[in-house]
């Protein structure tokens, strides 16, 4: 999902954050209500087309997916349990057309895009005390902390391995906690140094 | 040109900047020191990211404690990590960040964002995802995302400590070229060597300011 933005033309490239934002609810609202495994493979096929039209690289676009697997696995085992095969494949292949397309629009929209549109569709909390551009920061820190995030955690467990260090993952928790704090730390004067506070302050006096 | 008057500073208990009287008008200066001396949190008092506990400091006139968004317009800040200093995922979009509040249109935002990277050593790199970077890429990214803004001065704290030695001379030279006046903390001694000034911290206190040579002589011959 972090596959971000992959550069193109293609005329999904060139539609409007906007638009695309609500074809995907309005595509996952449809999903939601698929029940015959007919329609589905008519809207996999669909998105499949979508993929094709935005000249996503397969390799790009099973990247998308891959990290479900294990996810989509286990929930096709209990739904088997709980109900019947046909209704688990439904289940989870509902869910991973849905991940599909919004990996669609995530790999077709820059994020300052989908920013703009966030700051757009909150505009009218602003007098409720929201400020939109905060959110939006908020968002585009979420995205871009994961592959940092994942840095940090490639860091920490070579360390303990130069060191010898074995035994469960969660060990790994409490050094990448820090190191990640730190960094937050450090992003936050980074922030202040780029003048974010200074922007919301001004706002504020407004 | 920057004025430290009078600036005493703690951190917890430790006092890390003790009485520190300096004018700062040259175009190239550099910042000693040995670790803990005292001179990163003096290059923060630069651009008002560390306010001092007594004293003032004044960039043009403005104060950093009163006018701190003014002062950060003119003095940008560049870190040691330039991971900590990229928060957007994309090269375009995080050297875009600084003008999302210009006004400007959308196509001359995009027109300046590729000229900066073009001219900066990141030609072509608009789309491509900041946490893929190599480290000198991303200090060179660091860099043009400040410059978009136009500041007057930079403050750098060592901002080649985490590079190889190849990028570590990309960013020398670029920031070698820059018409801003720079205030460059530093261990490397030899980058110093074209410098106007340079200002010594020990244990908080500024103990030596003069030319290159003197000031590096004066270093050296303290940590031996």
């Amino acid at each position: 999902m972090i596959g971000l933005y992959l550069p193109g033309r293609t005329p999904l490239h060139r539609a409007p954050a906007g638009l695309k934002l609500a074809l995907l609810a309005l595509g996952v609202g449809v999903l939601l209500t698929l029940d015959d495994l007919r329609w589905l493979t008519v809207a996999g096929i669909t998105i499949l087309g979508l993929y094709a039209v935005a000249r996503v690289p397969p390799r790009v676009a099973a990247q998308q997916l891959r990290p479900l697997l294990w996810f989509a696995a286990f929930l096709f085992v209990v739904q088997t349990l709980l109900t019947d095969w046909l209704g688990a494949t439904a289940l989870v292949v509902r869910l991973v057309l849905a991940v599909a397309l919004a990996a669609l629009v995530t790999l077709t929209t820059r994020v300052s895009a989908m920013l703009d549109v966030v700051e757009v569709l909150l505009g009218p909390l602003r007098r409720f005390g929201v400020q939109p551009e905060r959110v939006g920061l908020v968002l585009a820190l979420t995205i871009r902390g994961v592959p940092v995030v994942a840095g940090v955690l490639g860091t920490v467990r070579d360390a303990h391995r130069a060191r010898g260090v074995g035994g469960p993952p969660w060990r790994l928790l409490v050094p990448v906690l820090v190191r990640v704090l730190r960094q937050a730390d450090a992003l936050s004067d980074a922030l202040i140094a780029r003048g974010v506070d200074d922007e919301a302050e001004r706002r504020t006096r407004r | 040109m920057i004025v430290v008057d009078g600036v005493s500073h703690r951190l917890g208990d430790q006092l890390v900047l003790d009485r520190v009287d300096v004018a700062l008008a040259e175009q190239r200066i550099g910042v000693i020191g040995a670790n803990g001396s005292g001179k990163s949190t003096f290059a923060r008092l630069l651009n008002g990211l560390v306010v001092p506990d007594s004293g003032t400091v004044t960039v043009d006139g403005l104060s950093t404690a009163k006018d701190g968004r003014e002062v950060r317009r003119k003095v940008g800040f560049v870190f040691t990590d330039p991971d900590a200093q990229i928060v957007m995922p994309t090269v375009g979009e995080d050297v875009a960040f600084g003008l999302r509040r210009s006004g400007l249109p959308k196509a001359e935002i995009t027109a300046r964002v590729g000229d900066m990277l073009a001219r900066h050593g990141l030609p072509g790199f608009d789309d491509r995802p900041a946490h893929a970077l190599s480290g000198g890429e991303k200090q060179l990214l660091a860099l043009c995302s400040l410059l978009i803004t136009a500041p007057r001065t930079l403050v750098c704290d060592e901002p080649t400590t985490l590079l190889d030695l190849r990028n570590a001379r990309r960013v020398g030279a670029l920031l070698a070229g820059l018409p801003q006046r720079l205030v460059l903390v530093t261990h490397d001694l030899n980058a110093l060597a074209d410098f106007e000034r340079v200002l010594l911290f020990d244990a908080g206190r500024l103990v030596g300011d003069g030319p290159p040579a003197d000031v590096v002589a004066q270093y050296r011959t303290a940590q031996s």
